[in-house]
């Protein structure tokens, strides 16, 4: 049995974000007893928000230093943390903050780490990891003898532990920042304004625009202005995140005229992102399989192509309408 | 200022549009006729390698390195493509490209290789490279290489870099919900790991071509055997889940028929 502690970190606010708590779960599901350490803004006040999660004690770093995402600070407190712990096995969200600083903390402390871990068992005292492999077109189980071995968990595979809170009486960890940690400040973070906001992580369904949006039309014509209206129209009623292809979001760095809202950041697949929503809908796009590798995680599909025997028609989608998605998402938009 | 060592991490990994099949080799997991796939640099990687002759351009008296891993036949065909595009010296180790390797020991590997090229300067090193590889999408080399070199500044999902005359510079991260994380940092060395950044790929320039195959040749030659494996890690399956569906094909309906079913699926 491996002593295990849950490593999180708190947001801005001071609060736990939705993957710390999808990590409680997670700790709480191997059935073993286990640790709790929070790095950031409040972790000792956030402790006490999941006193009641089973864990055996709690340790914060919440010096001003590690108020700010910055990869040495959070790395020598994730690092002091585990220390002070004395765990074999460490769990922890796979959130942006901790994929930057927690590889360097596992060096730091002579531990191994494995990332992007979908699931996770223990029997016997021998914990077994999956992951995928070639962006989410293999799927391995394996386990390693090292410790301590850190394992940030991909978000939205554990549900978030819900429970009472109280008093966890967490022990403060001392850790001494030397100035060559600060030499990087945060200065902030760059949101889209709240109308051009089209990446949604938590939405229930995904659109994906394809490159046939920029394409000319039957009237042999380009409908690039219509293709952006009919998009956001329908982002804007269905509450919908935008995923793009790559070819889309390629045309836009070549100097074509396209979409204007769209970027890298939309991309979805081998290169780009692999989202997990309830529902997607394909529009305009072939459905190859480096854009499809990135519908992994989107449990039901649909998808509308002129072409019957697009990627999507093989076995990729539940549904695929052969019709003009001008004419459709019109209409869609319409009803909704 | 006197310009940037700029030292690119980067390696092979199979074509995307390749089919993928897992097999068991003696050294663990592989792929099916692995060494005929055709490949290409990896994505993430390439984009490293074109923000890093952007900014080598832009910064007078910069150098940019290319350091790859994999199997030496291999590297020798992807750099007839990937030497066209900008200028780079190569650092090559003989070793496998797999996604099954284990992050630890290729870090360590790369760490090496860029530690012993000669007349290296910590002071103007930046160490650029993938955020993770369309191969073993662990994302964690970057900042082992980071550590094992005793750089304290490290950046993840980096899509901008802009450098300030002093050699300090701004950077973009890519954090959730599609938003950045804005940061500035003192100067070099650091460690950034690109996502797509915001270049074009370069077209193939024959001339640069020919200057970089210059050094590509001898690097390959003298590239040192790498034993880079599945390290400590204890593979159990891998395999390709099922995923096929069956998919129903609307050919005939009318658009308002499948509007009015995509709108009912939507709201149920």
């Amino acid at each position: 049995m491996s002593k295990t502690l849950a490593l999180l970190h708190t947001q801005a606010d001071g609060s736990l974000p939705k993957a710390a708590l999808e990590t409680l779960t997670a700790a709480a599901s191997l059935g073993q007893p286990f640790d709790v350490a929070i790095l950031g803004a409040g972790a000792s006040a956030a402790a006490d928000t999941v006193q009641g999660c089973g864990a055996a004690a709690f340790h914060t770093v919440d010096d001003p230093a590690v108020a700010q995402p910055r990869y040495a600070t959070d790395a020598a407190a994730a690092a002091a943390l585990i220390q002070t712990s004395g765990a074999e096995l460490v769990l922890a969200p796979g959130t942006s903050r901790f994929a930057r600083s927690l590889p360097g903390a596992a060096h730091r402390v002579g531990a191994q780490i494995d990332t992007h871990i979908v699931a996770l068992s223990a029997e016997g005292g021998a914990v077994r990891a999956q992951r995928w492999f070639y962006r989410q077109r293999i799927l391995g189980a394996f386990s390693r003898a090292a410790r301590p071995w850190l394992l940030l968990l991909d978000t939205g595979v554990f549900a978030p532990w819900q429970g009472a809170a109280g008093s966890a009486g967490a022990q403060a960890v001392s850790v001494a920042f030397p100035d060559d940690d600060r030499r990087t400040a945060v200065t902030g973070v760059q949101k889209p304004a709240a109308d051009a906001q089209t990446i949604r992580p938590d939405a229930k369904l995904l659109f994906v625009a394809g490159a046939g949006w920029t394409k000319k039309q039957k009237d042999g014509q380009f409908h690039i202005g219509e293709a952006g209206a009919l998009i956001l129209d329908f982002l804007g009623k269905a509450q919908a995140s935008l995923g793009s292809s790559k070819s889309l979001v390629d045309i836009q760095g070549d100097g074509q005229e396209t979409l204007t809202f769209m970027s890298h950041m939309n991309q979805v697949g081998q290169t780009g992102s692999t989202p997990r929503h309830p529902k997607g809908i394909a529009t305009c796009c072939h459905g190859e399989e480096p854009h499809a590798v990135g519908w992994r995680f989107i449990n039901e599909r649909r998808a509308v192509n002129l072409d019957p025997n697009c990627g999507w028609a093989q076995g990729k989608a539940d549904v695929l309408y052969v019709a003009d998605a001008f004419e459709v998402m019109a209409k869609v938009n319409a009803l909704l | 200022m006197n310009g940037f060592q700029i030292v690119v991490c980067g390696s092979l990994v199979p074509d995307p549009l390749q089919t993928l099949e897992p097999v068991t080799t003696p050294q663990g997991p592989g792929l099916k006729n692995e060494t005929m796939l055709p490949s290409v640099l990896d994505p993430w990687s390439a984009h490293a390698l074109y923000e890093a002759a952007n900014l080598a351009k832009q910064a007078s008296g910069s150098k940019v390195y290319l350091v790859s891993l994999g199997p030496k036949a291999k590297l020798q065909q992807l750099m007839m493509t990937v030497a066209q595009k900008v200028p780079f010296e190569l650092v090559a180790l003989d070793g496998s490209a797999s996604g099954f390797t284990d992050a630890h020991g290729v870090a360590a590997a790369l760490a090496d290789a860029i530690a012993a090229i000669p007349g290296l300067d910590k002071s103007r090193l930046l160490v650029f490279g993938g955020c993770a590889s369309a191969s073993r999408d662990a994302g964690v080399t970057m900042q082992i290489v980071c550590e094992r070199l005793g750089i304290r500044d490290f950046f993840a999902g980096v899509d901008e870099i802009q450098v300030a005359e002093d050699g300090s510079f701004s950077v973009l991260e890519r954090i959730e919900g599609g938003e950045y994380l804005a940061s500035t940092c003192k100067g070099a060395p650091a460690v950034l790991a690109w996502a797509t950044g915001n270049l074009p790929e370069p077209p193939n320039n024959p001339q640069v071509g020919m200057a970089n195959m210059r050094g590509v040749m001898p690097s390959l030659m003298k590239a040192k055997p790498t034993p880079a494996g599945v390290g400590g890690i204890a593979y159990e399956t891998t395999e390709i889940p099922p995923q096929k569906r069956q998919t129903r094909i609307v050919k005939d309906a009318s658009t308002d028929e499948i509007a009015k079913e995509i709108v009912e699926w939507i709201n149920n």
